[in-house]
This record gives C-alpha cells, structure tokens and sequence, in this order.
C-alpha cells in the first residue's frame, strides 16, 4: 500500500475520532516548537523572565501528553482499528512521547538560560554556535511534523538523514566549548552549561528523527528503526 | 550517535514469522472459475493451503467465500445448474477428477456450518453415525473413538455421563462442539468451517475459537467467518474475496497490519462500502 485512504470511514464518529487525534498531535506539536524557538531566543539573551515561562509551559506539553495517549487507548478499545489506522494510532502514541521529551529538552535549555542570567555573564559570541544548531534542530522538528500533517514519507525520510548533521554539528560545538573551558578555567561553569543546553539540542535532534521514522512506518508500513538509511530508501521509495 | 557505533540489524531476520513458512502445502487451488448457470460466482480463483494452518476467508455478503469453501468438499455439485473449471489438488490428486469418490472426499474433508445440526439422536449416536457409516460396529472401538472425537472437540467432560441422552438437548455452543466431533471422529485431513460462531455467544464463540487452535496441530482448517477479529485472532493466512474474486491472500499479520490491496485496506479499515 503506498498511500493512506484519504477516503471515510462507514462511521462517521470514527472519522471525527481519528482527526480529533491528528489535530492533537499538530497542536501539541506546535506547542512544542514554541517552546523550544523561546528556550534558545531566552539562552542567547540571557533572559530570566522569557526562561522563566518557559519552564513553566512545560505542564501544558505534558498534559497534552496524557491527554492523547487516553484518546489513542480508547480508539483502540473501541475500534479495533485495523491496517492503516492501526498504525496511525501506534505511531501517533509513540510521536507524542517523543514530543514531550523535545518539551522536557526545551525546558533544559531554559534552565541553563535561567542559570546564565543568575550568574549574569551574558552570552559569549563563542556560544554563537549553538544558534546555529538550534536552528538546525528546530527546522527539523517543524519538517518532521509537517510531514506527519501531509504524511509524506520523503520529507520524512529527509528528517531522519538531516540527525547526522545535527549531530556533527554538535561534535563541533562541544570541540570548540572545551577549548574554551581549557583556555580559561574561570568560565568552566558557565560554559557547562552551554554544553547541557547544546546536548540537549541535539537530543531534539534525536526526539525529530525518530517521529521521522514513525511517520515513514505509518505511511508505509515499514518499521526503518536500526537499519541501514541507503537500504531503507532503496526499498521504500522503489 | 556516530556511525561505527551505530546498530545494523540485518532487516531478513525480522520478517521471518514463526512456523508458516515451513509448512507444506495441502491443497492447492488452480484457476478455478464456478458458473451458476451464466452468472458466474467465482473467477480465476488460485491459491494453497498449507497443512496444519487455519486459513481464513474473508469479504463482504455475496463475495464468494462461501462458495469457495463448498467447493473443497464439492458440495457444489448438489446444485443443478453449477458448473466448475479449473483444479483443486488435493494430495496430488484433482478432487474434480471424474474418477474421484465423492463420498470419500467428504469424509477427508469435514464440513460443519453456522447453525449447529446436530441429529436428533443422542450424543453418542450423532458422533458415531460417520463411524458406522464406515462399517464400524464393534461397541468397544466405537465407544473409544466417540470417547476420543469428544475430548478432542472439548465437549468429553461436559457429556460424559449424560452420551445417552439426546443431543438436541445441548446448549448451542456445545452443540457446535458436537458436530466438530462428528467431524473429526472420521479422522479427515481438513476441516471446512462456515461461520461456526456466528450463531453462538460471546464465550461460546471464544471457545470455538480456543478449539480451533488446539485442532490446528491435526487438521488443516478454513474458516469463512464475517467477524474480521476473529479471523485476526485464528488465521495463520487470510484471504480477502471481493465480487467472486480472491484480491488478496497473505499472512494474516500482514493483512491486519499492512495489506497490499487497497480495497482490502478498505474494507479491513471500514471504509468500505
């Protein structure tokens, strides 16, 4: 099967059920992007209240959490969905997971951001780098859930290939910190903390790729977790 | 995180599923196309059967499946204007063969249906009929046998002390347990199925269903059933039928998880229609 149904469901209410839960998922993913476009803008201005708010949205993430995860156990009790609705409920189930763990990492970074203020240091051009994965992961996340909304199995896939610049990227950054810290002992502190807001950068970066790989398993039905991405693209593009 | 790290998994070890594919095949089904008269009810049917496998057929009313099913035990044949092309093989042999006895085949090939019909006899007469028939008179073998057909169907510890007594008598699931014994009590190689849970209760309906797993390790079996949870949860395979023809027939992991066709994704999903 290459494509997913577009057409109704015989029950109406399970239709509506279904988008009510597709619509959750872009909410709660939209939430998610913002939370983590205000956690970098709060570390690279050093901000305490814009971090402060942050923190303190992180509940509404988890909420949504539960919420869904309730949504998807009931359609499965009810429903026995089958096929491709069964796999949009699994995958719907594990992406929300991984969204809220982008959430928990979006509130990482505005606790070094919160830290940075308290210890009134300012953001070093030499931090400069993390803007750059920071865009670099969050374009990731918005391209990911957007090809989830279009299930779109090659933006998918372009996600889940893009983690490995992320993650060079964050080989970079940790590199160039360290000398930073061994040039100058007095800021060892302030700059791990930069390292904990970078790491957990790129772990959104890890969170991104695998609702990559989730989509491309409710699209295809093709689970990809593990396994060579040139053999992977060989077989579900073919 | 870097890619000498990374695990490879080796993606043929996944896809192999337990059992299926090392079973043999019992029947196998070529071309076979069935007229009633000018309107024909099935086309170009052609598949196999595995032995010791619980196949499913699945589809919406008028599809065929039933038809099918009456073909492997030529049941067919007592309908006047029926006409049938193409093979069934069987051990080798084309059960549609002029020369094939009929009444053997059905005796290697036991059929039991939706309503429960078991004679007006008592429960030890109704397991028993297919035994005489085969000149089987000796009360002890027969009383074994009976004894044997009954715990084999799991019906033994809720009859044995009442064999004498009329069978009209069981509740409908155990009825239905009953005709499986008088099935099985000839010993055929494969069992045809047609809906026999549609006409019972919930239980009683898991209990069929818990019997034909146990059965499975002994007989081949098909099942036409309208309950697609209940092919998902007894088939080994699934074959989906539309219109007298067989769209798509796979492992039944496949079907309910990612089927090729889409019209069988369709109606699978409940979009058909």
């Amino acid at each position: 099967m290459d494509s997913n149904s577009t057409s109704q469901h015989i029950s109406h209410k399970f239709d509506e059920e279904m988008e009510g839960l597709r619509n959750q998922v872009l909410k709660m993913g939209g939430l998610v992007e913002q939370q983590i476009s205000g956690a970098i803008e709060a570390l690279q201005t050093t901000n305490a209240p814009d971090a402060e708010k942050i923190i303190l949205k992180d509940h509404k993430v988890n909420a949504l959490e539960v919420t869904i995860d309730e949504a998807c156990t009931q359609i499965l009790a009810r429903r026995q969905p089958a096929a491709s609705d069964l796999r949009m409920v699994v995958a719907v189930i594990k992406t929300i997971t991984d969204l809220e763990r982008i959430g928990d990492e979006a509130e990482k970074i505005a606790k070094m951001a919160l830290s940075l203020a308290e210890d009134d240091v300012g953001f070093h051009s030499r931090y400069a780098g993390i803007r750059h994965l920071g865009d670099q992961v969050k374009r990731m996340v918005h391209d990911v859930l957007d090809a989830y909304a279009r299930l779109d199995v090659d933006a998918a896939l372009k996600v889940v290939r893009d983690d490995d610049d992320a993650d060079k990227e964050y080989q970079d950054l940790i590199r160039m910190l360290i000398t930073y810290m061994m040039e100058d002992p007095r800021k060892i502190s302030e700059v791990l903390d930069v390292i904990w807001a970078a790491r957990a950068l790129e772990r959104i970066g890890d969170h991104a790729k695998n609702i990559g790989e989730y989509v491309i398993y409710l699209v295809k039905g093709k689970d990809i977790r593990h396994l060579d991405l040139d053999e992977v693209e060989k077989d579900i593009l073919s | 995180m870097t890619e000498s790290l990374a695990t490879k998994i080796d993606p043929s070890l996944l896809s192999a599923s337990p059992g299926s594919d090392d079973a043999e095949a019992c029947m196998d089904v070529h071309n076979l196309n069935l007229f009633y008269g000018e309107a024909q009810a099935l086309t170009d049917i052609s598949f196999q059967m595995k032995k010791n496998r619980v196949t499913a057929f699945i589809g919406p009313s008028g599809c065929g499946k039933s038809t099918l099913l009456r073909c492997f035990n030529r049941m067919n044949d007592l309908v006047d204007s029926v006409r049938v092309e193409g093979e069934i093989m069987l051990d080798g042999k084309n059960i549609y063969a002029p020369d094939i006895d009929v009444t053997s085949l059905r005796q290697s090939v036991g059929m039991v249906f939706q309503k429960p019909n078991p004679f007006p006899m008592s429960i030890f007469e109704n397991v028993a009929y297919g035994l005489r028939l085969q000149g089987i008179n000796k009360r002890r073998l027969l009383e074994e046998k009976v004894e044997w057909a009954l715990k084999g169907s799991a019906l033994w510890e809720e009859v044995k002390d009442r064999l004498d007594e009329s069978a009209l008598g069981l509740s409908g699931g155990q009825q239905q347990r009953l005709v499986i014994a008088r099935a099985i009590a000839i010993e055929p190689e494969i069992l045809l199925l047609d809906e026999p849970a549609s006409a019972l209760d919930p239980i009683s309906t898991l209990k069929i269903e818990e019997l034909i797993y146990e059965l499975k390790s002994q007989y081949t079996i098909l099942i036409v059933t309208h309950n697609m949870q209940q092919a998902a949860r007894v088939s080994d395979e699934t074959a989906f039928m539309y219109m007298g023809e067989m769209i798509e027939f796979g492992k039944t992991n496949q079907i309910f998880t990612n089927p090729a066709k889409k019209q069988t994704e369709d109606y699978i999903t409940g979009r058909y229609g």
